[in-house]
């Protein structure tokens, strides 16, 4: 079934009685080629990108619970590619470009709206480290613009730009990042996966890995054993637990992230903010809530909800940073369990065990990162090499001095 | 959350910096023969267990010492309490 806009015509015309269900729900087979763990986001892009780009057949997604039911549904829905290092930039630009795409690749709306973001800047000292940024931004092809004042009054005048202790100088915009429908991106990947060929294996549980003479023979699940030629793990927030079913450690501690939703408001908020003098960041969905978060809480956590003095703080920073939020009234708020790894950015990589994949440490950045994470991991899985903008994301970075720390405050997770 | 300190009694835990595992109480010795390996994985690798978890945290907004809490990060539970000072000073004492 294809969707456009002739077949809603039709549909509405004949009563709706032609929408089928957007994938299958079958049962495993005994073996595949590639058996992905965890249906989520990336997961899904992952087994998406197998099928369709790299032309593999045989594929499975295992997911434990139900599809899209992890991180990728909990996140705030930013997409940008507004990074500093080398190692990292192209990454997230050639995620920024796949974005861009995606509707078209998946035929499916993903809602993805590219009404920019700006990062305020409250010195000059803070104006010059953007002003780097976007530079660096420019050369790995993205877009930046760094904005004075008149500027950001211009697009936002509801910010408290005469704050006496924090007041916004401008601000660095990118004008193609945005916002997407993150539910509608699990869907699309995954109803582009499932037409593809790729079995999606809902409520099966990954409970150990069969490894033999150091190479991996598939997966014990609780729906039974499934053979597999390779298995790629993409379970941010719980890659540790996975991880150490082959017996290994990883650079990586699991902490909650809490984000809060408002009642439905008018359009008030043009794009995405941020604070540049806490930790803040807001925009507004289509429905009308003000979506919006701050820091994590700071101690390891698989718990799926955060505590009050983290709400306290994101709640003070965006009264600083636009002082109306204080009149919307909080609909919602929840937290969802993010990989910290040591120096803030991702893994994707071989492991020790042949045939064992590893795509993981997202930290709070892996919704953005979700088309050329699936891409890259697809690569890797399909050809053995990595992705050329993935290049970096290798486990071994750590232990030959080659971290990639966008803020520079080294191996402590809950800094990042 | 709030951490039974062992001479405070309940404190907030907002008065506290977290720190990480407590295992980062034990450095590899520097001078060892795999001095390298060993501060690679005292450095960047976690054992992130799903449970019961010992853990840093340093009293800074109080009396600025070091305790070891045992928490279940699954829950919040907090399960006790110890100065990182008698921790120590106990496994020294056993050897």
């Amino acid at each position: 079934m294809r969707f456009s806009g002739f077949r809603v015509v039709k549909e509405a015309l004949t009563g709706h009685k032609g929408w089928g269900m957007l994938w299958r729900n079958p049962d495993p087979k005994p073996a595949y080629d590639i058996v992905i763990v965890g249906g989520g986001g990336h997961g899904l892009a992952t087994a998406f990108y197998l099928a369709k780009t790299f032309k593999q057949a045989r594929v499975a997604v295992l997911e434990k619970g139900w599809l899209g039911s992890g991180n990728i549904g909990r996140n705030t829905t930013i997409i940008r590619s507004n990074y500093l290092l080398p190692g990292n930039e192209p990454f997230y630009e050639f995620s920024m470009k796949l974005w861009e795409n995606l509707e078209q690749e998946t035929n499916f709306n993903s809602m993805v709206s590219q009404r920019g973001i700006i990062n305020l800047y409250h010195t000059d000292g803070q104006r010059d480290a953007y002003r780097r940024r976007g530079n660096a931004m420019l050369l790995a092809g993205a877009d930046a613009r760094l904005l004075g004042q008149d500027e950001v009054r211009e697009i936002a005048p509801f910010l408290n730009f005469d704050n006496a202790r924090f007041p916004i100088k401008g601000g660095l915009m990118q004008p193609r990042a945005g916002t997407a429908r993150h539910d509608g991106v699990a869907w699309g990947y995954a109803r582009g996966a499932d037409m593809r060929g790729v079995d999606i294996i809902q409520n099966c549980e990954v409970t150990g890995f069969r490894i033999e003479g150091g190479k991996v023979q598939g997966v014990e699940t609780s729906r039974g054993y499934i053979g597999a030629g390779k298995v790629g793990v993409a379970v941010a927030g719980n890659s540790s637990r996975v991880m150490a079913m082959a017996g290994m450690r990883l650079p990586i501690e699991s902490h909650v992230l809490q984000a809060f939703v408002s009642e439905g408001l008018k359009p008030t908020i043009p794009g995405v903010i941020t604070f540049g003098a806490g930790h803040f960041y807001v925009s507004q969905s289509d429905k009308g809530g003000l979506v919006f978060g701050g820091d994590i809480d700071g101690y390891n956590s698989y718990a799926q909800r955060g505590n009050l003095p983290v709400v306290e703080d994101v709640i003070e920073g965006g009264m600083a940073l636009m002082p109306m939020i204080g009149r919307a009234r909080l609909l919602r708020s929840w937290g969802g369990i993010m990989d910290m790894s040591m120096d803030g950015s991702p893994i994707i990589d071989r492991t020790e065990i042949d045939g064992l994949y590893f795509n993981g440490g997202w930290c709070y950045g892996g919704f953005k990162a979700t088309p050329a994470s699936g891409y890259a991991f697809a690569h890797l899985l399909a050809t053995d090499r990595p992705h050329e903008t993935a290049e970096a994301y290798r486990f071994d970075r750590f232990a030959r001095g080659y971290v990639i720390d966008e803020k520079g405050v080294g191996a402590q997770p809950n800094l990042h | 959350m709030l951490i039974p300190h062992p001479l405070l009694g309940l404190r907030d835990s907002q008065e506290f910096t977290y720190l990480g595992d407590a295992a980062l109480m034990d450095r590899p010795d520097p001078a060892g023969g795999n001095a390298e390996a060993a501060f690679t994985d005292y450095v960047f690798l976690r054992d992130n267990p799903a449970g019961v978890h010992r853990e840093l945290w340093f009293h800074e907004q109080g009396d600025r010492s070091w305790l070891v809490v045992t928490r279940d990060t699954v829950t919040h539970e907090i399960l006790g309490a110890e100065l990182a000072r008698d921790v120590k000073l106990n496994e020294e004492g056993a050897q």
